[in-house]
């Protein structure tokens, strides 16, 4: 039998989740709000909203004190970078895991989830020096490498998912058929898990390009992106919160877009699995 | 050509010896079915010709070259799965011409094959479609076109006709046997029906717990059964057994009759019995008898026959009918 939803049940639970989704997005729309305030205006309590001074000079003034194409040029290197090595490896691995699982499979699994629960501080000092020692350190190639790491254990995760739901006599249909495994993988595997793919890239994409702790750390001026961007305006001499914020909402602009367009993607990326 | 060979074949998944160890000789052109309960070990065993699973022991010879070891697309064999297995991204033509394009056959080639495939099956007009968007019996026809336009050695089903219903079943059924007759290709088929089984097959090879209890003609199996597990598995409406003193009468453990074996008569028999529930299918009567000290029987009574729940029979077994089987329920030869 069909519940009767009541009006008023409708909008209460329509007001208590756009209030949900306000107080989430609220700093993100404080940050943006700010970058078009003076400095004054921005520091200025109680906080100003509608009476303040706005303007355009923030950003005027962090094109011109740094060189923003090349921090989101660096950016996009990384992340994309990262992912797409990611991806190389998790294919395959993910490919075994589904397809011929061991006895340990599923340990192997678990082990690499809990890579994930160690805090990133726990092996700042080895990786740094590490970097250091095999001039690593501010390459692109060294952040590629650092994030793709990061990553991996999530996106094998994600494409474990997915493939557990291709039905495994599809795969044995193409070996008969004559596919070597690389052909198995590139003309059968990989077209059906399209979907799955795409969203663990895009997902993966927005992770490595919000990755701040790494990216600041590991890097100086040449590979450095959009988060070590964002921190050179906290300056030690005190913070300049307009010109912060117009750095920040310039670093997550590009993103925010790129999520807003793929939004279906990344939606069916996140709950798969949950919903057969 | 397309001869198999199967010496001593093993294979256990852990401790579980699912087959432990059948020899089998599959003749070039032979239409051989695999039949058997659920669980026997068919499946299972179709997989190890096709090279889907490792063997544990034994050897598989392919035109009297040893496959054991080769992978599946080196075996040039033809699969037709169970779920069809049709690739769901590509259209009906690549799915028929994937396996040509994985032998790097150039394209006009691959195309005249196609089309010819498509003429043969009936599938011209589907060609631009995707798996999803046809019914079961064209997605069949998908499968199988796919595995003939490699001219494999020979073809394996794998219950080809279990997702059809029961009047497609029939035509497929009819369908492959003509394709067999047509191409006189090797067939192996696994199927749980005997009725499949019967119908089909040049040899049917009988499976119990990964055991071969009988490789045979259709009729030789329907005559003389190599022991009470056949017996009772080919045929339908299955075989009647009796054991106890009835049996030792006719100097065995237990004896069988089949239901088309037995005569009815509603006033003088050996056996004494009430009709329990009479089947009328037109053609034939199917009745289901309590007999007095024996047990239940089926029966097979012409269609016009006037028998109904409550009458009284007498049942008169064919005495050149009778099969006997000793305590380990293989066959007796006639006495």
């Amino acid at each position: 039998m069909a519940r009767a939803v009541t009006v008023r049940t409708k909008v209460v639970y329509s007001a208590a989740a756009w209030a949900v989704g306000l107080l989430i997005f609220f700093p993100v729309l404080w940050t943006i709000l700010t970058s078009f305030k003076t400095e004054v205006s921005a520091v200025a309590s109680p906080p100003q909203f509608l009476n303040a001074d706005w303007t355009l000079q923030n950003y005027a003034d962090v094109w011109q004190r740094s060189d923003y194409p090349r921090f989101f040029l660096n950016s996009v290197v990384i992340s994309v970078g990262s992912t797409l090595l990611g991806l190389a490896v998790a294919i395959p691995a993910a490919w075994s895991m589904a397809f011929v699982p061991g006895k340990r499979t599923k340990d192997l699994l678990m082990w690499m989830l809990s890579t994930k629960m160690m805090p990133a501080v726990g092996v700042l000092i080895p990786m740094y020096l590490l970097f250091q020692r095999i001039g690593l350190f501010d390459t692109h190639v060294g952040l590629i490498l650092a994030l793709m790491l990061m990553n991996l254990p999530i996106i094998i995760w994600m494409l474990y998912t997915y493939f557990k739901e291709i039905p495994g006599e599809i795969l044995e249909a193409a070996r008969m058929d004559g596919a070597s495994l690389r052909n198995e993988i590139l003309y059968v595997l990989t077209p059906m898990a399209v979907p799955g793919i795409a969203s663990t890239l895009l997902l993966n994409i927005i992770l490595a390009w919000n990755e701040a702790f790494w990216t600041i750390t590991l890097t100086t001026v040449d590979a450095a992106p959009l988060s070590a961007f964002i921190a050179s305006f906290s300056a030690p001499q005190g913070l300049f919160y307009a010109k912060l914020s117009a750095a920040s909402t310039m670093a997550i602009a590009p993103i925010l877009i790129v999520g807003w367009f793929s939004q279906k993607q990344l939606v069916r990326g996140l709950t798969f699995g949950a919903v057969k | 050509m397309g001869q198999i060979t199967l010496k001593q074949v093993r294979k256990s998944f852990g401790d579980v010896h699912v087959i432990p160890g059948v020899n089998l000789d599959i003749k070039d052109g032979e239409f051989v079915v695999f039949v058997g309960p659920s669980g026997c070990g068919k499946s299972t065993l179709l997989r190890l010709i096709a090279g889907l699973e490792d063997t544990s022991g034994g050897t598989i010879d392919i035109d009297g070259k040893d496959a054991t070891a080769l992978p599946p697309a080196k075996r040039q064999l033809a699969m037709v799965f169970q779920s069809y297995a049709l690739y769901p991204h590509m259209t009906v033509y690549n799915n028929i011409a994937f396996p040509l394009k994985m032998a790097g056959m150039d394209k006009s080639a691959i195309d005249a094959k196609v089309q010819d495939a498509a003429r043969v099956l009936n599938l011209t007009t589907y060609l631009d479609r995707r798996p999803r968007n046809l019914s079961g019996g064209q997605r069949q026809r998908v499968a199988i076109g796919r595995a003939i336009v490699r001219e494999p050695k020979a073809f394996l089903f794998d219950e080809p006709l279990s997702n059809l219903d029961a009047a497609l079943r029939v035509n497929m059924r009819l369908e492959i046997s003509e394709l067999h007759q047509q191409l006189k290709t090797t067939m192996v088929y696994v199927t749980h029906d005997q009725v499949e089984a019967m119908t089909m097959a040049d040899r049917i090879v009988v499976l119990n717990a990964g055991n071969v209890e009988q490789f045979g003609t259709p009729m030789e199996l329907y005559r003389t059964p190599a022991n009470r597990f056949v017996a009772g598995f080919i045929g339908s409406p299955k075989m009647n057994f009796v054991d106890g003193p009835e049996a030792a009468r006719h100097g065995a453990h237990s004896i069988g009759v089949r239901p088309e074996h037995v005569e009815v008569s509603t006033s003088a028999g050996s056996w004494k019995g009430k009709v329990g529930v009479a089947e009328h299918l037109g053609s034939d009567t199917f009745l289901h008898v309590n007999v007095d000290g024996l047990g239940l029987m089926t029966v097979r009574a012409e269609g016009e026959k006037q028998l109904h729940h409550g009458d009284d029979v007498w049942l008169t077994p064919d005495p050149s009918r009778i099969y006997r089987f000793d305590k380990d329920g293989r066959s007796l030869k006639a006495a």
